[in-house]
């Protein structure tokens, strides 16, 4: 598993979900402290392509060996693509949490939102 | 944290948990590890190597006493008249309905016995059992606090603690007190709850940290509540609060095999009636057939409710068991679990789920 790290260049929810945002696209993930208290990711049951999210809400749910978690979205939109990785390597969510571990990536019907996610600082202080 | 935490009792191995990275999680009014570098990695280290497990949370009852033995068999399902010198047996003890208290281990403990009790069940069964002594020339202690208790398990895990130990270690379902690690007077149990070969220590507090130093120093694995769940699952061993509860009775859990009737055990009048009857439902082990892992209290399509569900980490499908109703309980009947709104696929199957001979 790799060591704690919240990369400067995503924007985080309380929830301890990250967002890489890139124009109107944002790709979605957990981050390492939630990856850290679920333990083994054993099953990812993601939304389907074309889904709308709402921030805030609950999109997927991820098993850890022990207990099922919801993942809420950092941001709304529509989901353009979903990491069919994960469907036989789930385990890359503990991996690599920000990398081969990403979600989803959603279309923003609102990309005024990203105000409200945290920088990489408030999020991590925010743990402690 | 939880609110209440500040009661959660500390097993004396406390510190050496946290040193070794624990996870700590309260569990039935106890702080304990869940997990030390993950549930995976522990359970493959007991499967393959040896894990050692601290469920000092678990409790002991000793009954002494002339009566000792006849009132045990009045409380326990089994026929304790058969448990040997140095043997040990396991039974459930139930309500006069046949509703499931508790399942525990028994051993004879010089003249009387030693009684191993789930933690969340260890008061109430202490209340019942002196209840029903009344009329019995017996005394039954409280002996949670004099033991600290260590598994270990795994194909590795006897030779490890025979080298340790000052005698040679008991058979399978057979006990003996020995020293161990330099600590005298351990009760040495072949017992586990693993599917694995293994001992059980029953240990003075004071000698406790010798021995998991001990263990540790020989490379046992420190393995948590996690693994010790899914472990258990894989070769379909009850879990109380899961699998077996008063509103259960042992015959429909599968356990009629550790009650004998003739015995006149309280409940076991009711537990004949469901024996000639046959129950309505009866507890079948399950193994996801699709994706999704099923979790205790999921409801089966058709009647039923999943009791225990985990991801098996040997077979890498979901597992559980389920109580479904006996005419669903075929195995390779197919069924389906409404896990969380959505229908997944899964297939009675045989006990155990996972064995070592596949």
């Amino acid at each position: 598993m790799a060591d704690a790290s919240y990369p400067d260049d995503l924007r985080y929810h309380p929830e301890h979900d990250w967002a890489r945002i890139d124009g109107d696209v944002a790709t979605f993930g957990i981050t390492w402290y939630a990856q850290d208290q679920l333990g083994e990711v054993v099953f990812v049951d993601p939304p389907e392509v074309g889904k709308t999210v709402s921030k805030d809400e609950p999109y997927a749910e991820i098993e850890s060996v022990k207990a099922v978690s919801d993942v809420v979205a950092p941001l709304s939109g529509e989901v353009l693509e979903v990491n069919e990785l994960l469907g036989d390597a789930p385990e890359k969510i503990n991996d690599d949490p920000y990398g081969d571990g990403w979600l989803v990536k959603v279309r923003l019907s609102d990309p005024t939102e990203v105000e409200e996610l945290l920088e990489r600082e408030a999020y991590e202080g925010s743990l402690t | 944290m939880a609110a209440g935490a500040e009661t959660l009792k500390r097993t004396p191995l406390y510190d050496r948990h946290v040193a070794a990275g624990a996870r700590l999680v309260p569990f039935a009014g106890w702080e304990m590890p869940v997990q030390y570098t993950g549930i995976r990695e522990e359970h493959m280290a007991v499967r393959t190597r040896a894990g050692v497990f601290d469920v000092s949370h678990m409790g002991e009852v000793e009954t002494t006493g002339p009566d000792a033995e006849r009132f045990l068999q009045r409380v326990l399902s089994n026929d304790v008249s058969k448990i040997a010198a140095d043997g040990a047996q396991y039974s459930v003890m139930c309500r006069e309905n046949g509703g499931v208290l508790d399942d525990l281990f028994t051993y004879r403990h010089g003249s009387g016995f030693l009684t191993v009790t789930n933690a969340s069940n260890h008061e109430r069964d202490l209340a019942w059992m002196r209840r029903q002594a009344r009329g019995y020339d017996v005394k039954v202690h409280d002996r949670l606090a004099d033991y600290v208790m260590l598994a270990v398990q795994g194909p590795e895990a006897r030779e490890m603690v025979a080298r340790l130990a000052d005698a040679e270690l008991p058979a399978r379902f057979r006990t003996a007190r020995m020293a161990v690690a330099g600590a005298p007077g351990v009760l040495v149990c072949g017992t586990g709850y693993t599917g694995e070969d293994g001992v059980e220590l029953l240990i003075a507090p004071g000698h406790a940290h010798a021995i998991w130093d001990a263990l540790l120093h020989a490379g046992a694995t420190p393995a948590g509540l996690g693994a010790r769940d899914t472990l258990r699952l894989e070769v379909c061993f009850h879990l109380y609060g899961n699998d077996l509860m008063e509103e259960r009775g042992p015959i429909e859990a599968g356990l009629g095999w550790c009650c004998k009737e003739d015995t006149g055990f309280i409940g076991a009048d009711a537990v004949r009636a469901v024996r000639d009857e046959g129950p309505a439902e009866t507890l079948a082990p399950f193994k996801m057939t699709g994706p999704g892992i099923a979790r205790q209290g999921n409801p089966v399509q058709g009647g039923g409710e999943v009791t225990s569900g985990t991801m098996s980490p040997c077979l890498g499908i979901g597992i559980g068991m389920a109580y479904v109703p006996v005419e669903a309980a075929e195995p390779g009947t197919a069924i389906e679990i409404d896990v969380r709104g959505k229908l997944r696929a899964a297939e009675i199957a045989t006990k155990p789920l996972y064995s070592k001979e596949r």
